[in-house]
């Protein structure tokens, strides 16, 4: 084999997967962002009417529901996943039996889909069948548990799920925070006299808070993005109560056929990404920088 | 002090409970009949075993206008997660050990932006999608839903190996250049031996996402050529008039089995893999 093909192959080998791994995310956004500046409907044209798009958007029930929602269930799903998660984690510090096989129990939601998980919450959840109707079943006629079927608390059901799914990989990531606290500063608390509430308070918990902020960044994140869960579960009901701004784009892209507003919403998404992203990338860069210094 | 480890072994045991519920309520209605469960609860222990309910959900049930069951999903599913994540993985050892070790110039932006990829929404990209399987004539195919899977599964494979790939020694590559061994022969024979551990977190940690992902295929495909996520969908969409829960939790198990057991067996690397991409 001749010098020069060898280097147009290793050139090759290096460039081609890079460019379409890099390649596609910055195309495929600008793709998306200059459609939602077009009229199209059922077929991309590339003709500009500026920002119509996203007015039309905006104005429409379906997104302003959908963002009403995303922060009830955005604090909601993060701050019970992350609740759920530490307790879960300081539980399994504990030097308990059986943890392997606990931490188990707690992780697996995450290897299931979330058309598996939603569909059997959307059972156990509705009302005449779930546990609503064992309670009533055994006697207890007065028992009321129908979120799924009330507009104003279905989306509560979302954060249940949600974070019944989401907290072992809180817990995981907890646990391995707990793990790394520098053992002498566990004995030091002790020696001091804090009891085990009071060493957690004031020396575990103050050392692991990077992580925190990682896991409170990335389940946002996941919030934002929600889509399958919602598919699964209530469906964006009852009525349009449940929306969610994942499913508000896949409704206008494919039932309504407005790609141009789909793009809009789209690119709205984006943007509340970047709100949550953008600070914590600084964060991070802050962070590596000063532990480079130090 | 035992009281308190009394309290948090109660404590763990209750939570451990409360998390298997969902799994046991499913196994349990998969044994039971439709009848039994619309006439109780789903929540229930069944009065005879309803083997039968899996082999109506393997290949007799019908939904829509087909008598199939989900057998042909389940294959579909397959057929998609199996190629897509081999050749993911092995692009993304290719792109990491690129960034890793051939330092060039603008690696770090090119890295950036393949991680980047993690983060962007789906919805950005289906568009984009729809024409350019439109032009590769792979609308509505296995085939499409495989390059999706493969591009965008770059974003993990690339940055779990070039994590790793970071770590090999510089020395170990300069006495293999000196040798004159160039980029795919310290590939081949240096970067891949060492790469078990690594390649290992990355196939699971595909296999499990494509597996579970549902909107391209509900997007991409329809019919027969749906993988089993969106057919599921599509199965409780279509049965809601006629109660068939027990075939329905039946359904639902087949088609959870691959990547739990994926989960049970290869717990310990997928745990790997959510901690790595999460710490990012």
């Amino acid at each position: 084999m001749p010098a020069g093909v060898g280097r147009l192959l290793t050139q090759l080998a290096i460039w081609v997967p890079l460019l379409i791994a890099a390649g596609h995310v910055v195309l495929f956004t600008a793709w998306t962002t200059w459609v939602s500046f077009t009229p199209s409907t059922l077929l991309p044209e590339y003709t500009w009417i500026g920002l119509r798009n996203y007015r039309n958007v905006m104005r429409t029930a379906n997104f302003q529901i959908a963002y009403v929602n995303l922060v009830i269930y955005g604090i909601g799903f993060v701050a019970l996943t992350t609740a759920l998660g530490l307790l879960l984690a300081i539980l399994l510090d504990q030097r308990v039996r059986a943890e392997n096989a606990l931490r188990t129990i707690f992780l697996y939601p995450l290897a299931v889909s979330f058309v598996v998980t939603g569909t059997v919450w959307s059972w156990l959840l509705n009302p005449g069948l779930g546990i609503q109707k064992l309670a009533h079943n055994i006697g207890w006629t007065g028992f009321r548990f129908d979120w799924l079927v009330e507009p104003d608390k279905a989306i509560y059901t979302l954060i249940l799920a949600g974070a019944w799914q989401g907290a072992g990989f809180a817990m995981a990531l907890f646990l391995a925070g707990l793990r790394s606290v520098d053992t002498d500063l566990l004995k030091a608390a002790q020696i001091d006299g804090a009891g085990p509430w009071r060493t957690y308070r004031r020396v575990v918990l103050p050392t692991i808070w990077p992580i925190f902020i990682t896991v409170l960044v990335i389940l946002l994140q996941f919030a934002i993005k929600t889509f399958d869960l919602v598919r699964a579960l209530t469906g964006g009901g009852p009525g349009i109560s449940t929306m969610l701004p994942a499913l508000v784009v896949y409704d206008f892209m494919f039932q309504r056929g407005e790609l141009g507003r789909g793009s809009a919403a789209a690119v709205l998404m984006l943007l509340s990404l970047v709100v949550v992203l953008a600070p914590y990338g600084l964060y991070v860069r802050w962070r590596r920088r000063r532990q480079a210094r130090a | 002090m035992n009281w308190r480890r009394g309290l948090v072994h109660a404590a763990l045991i209750l939570l451990a409970v409360m998390f298997l519920a969902p799994l046991v309520v499913v196994v349990l209605n998969s044994l039971r009949t439709g009848q039994e469960i619309a006439s109780t609860s789903v929540i229930g222990w069944p009065r005879h075993l309803a083997f039968d309910n899996y082999a109506q959900a393997w290949d007799r049930f019908c939904m829509a206008e087909h008598c199939w069951g989900i057998e042909p999903y389940m294959l579909n599913s397959l057929e998609m997660a199996i190629p897509a994540t081999i050749v993911s993985s092995l692009l993304g050892a290719l792109a990491g050990y690129s960034i890793a070790l051939w330092r060039f110039r603008g690696d770090w932006l090119v890295f950036g932006l393949v991680t980047l990829g993690i983060f962007l929404p789906e919805q950005m990209k289906l568009i984009p999608w729809v024409v350019v399987l439109r032009d590769l004539a792979l609308t509505n195919t296995i085939a499409g839903l495989i390059v999706i899977h493969v591009v965008q599964g770059m974003s993990f494979t690339t940055l779990f190996c070039r994590n790793y790939y970071v770590g090999i020694p510089a020395d170990l590559l300069k006495a293999a250049r000196i040798d004159g061994a160039g980029f795919f022969r310290i590939f081949w024979r240096i970067v891949l031996p060492l790469s078990p551990p690594i390649l290992i977190v990355t196939v699971i940690w595909q296999f499990t996402g494509i597996w579970n992902e549902f909107l391209f295929g509900v997007t991409f495909t329809s019919g027969g050529q749906q993988p089993v996520t969106a057919a599921l969908i599509a199965l409780s969409a279509a049965i809601t008039s006629e109660p068939m829960y027990g075939i329905q939790s039946a359904a639902v198990l087949i088609a959870a089995l691959p990547t739990l057991l994926v989960y049970l067996f290869g717990g310990r690397y997928f745990l790997r893999g959510l901690t790595a991409g999460a710490v990012k």
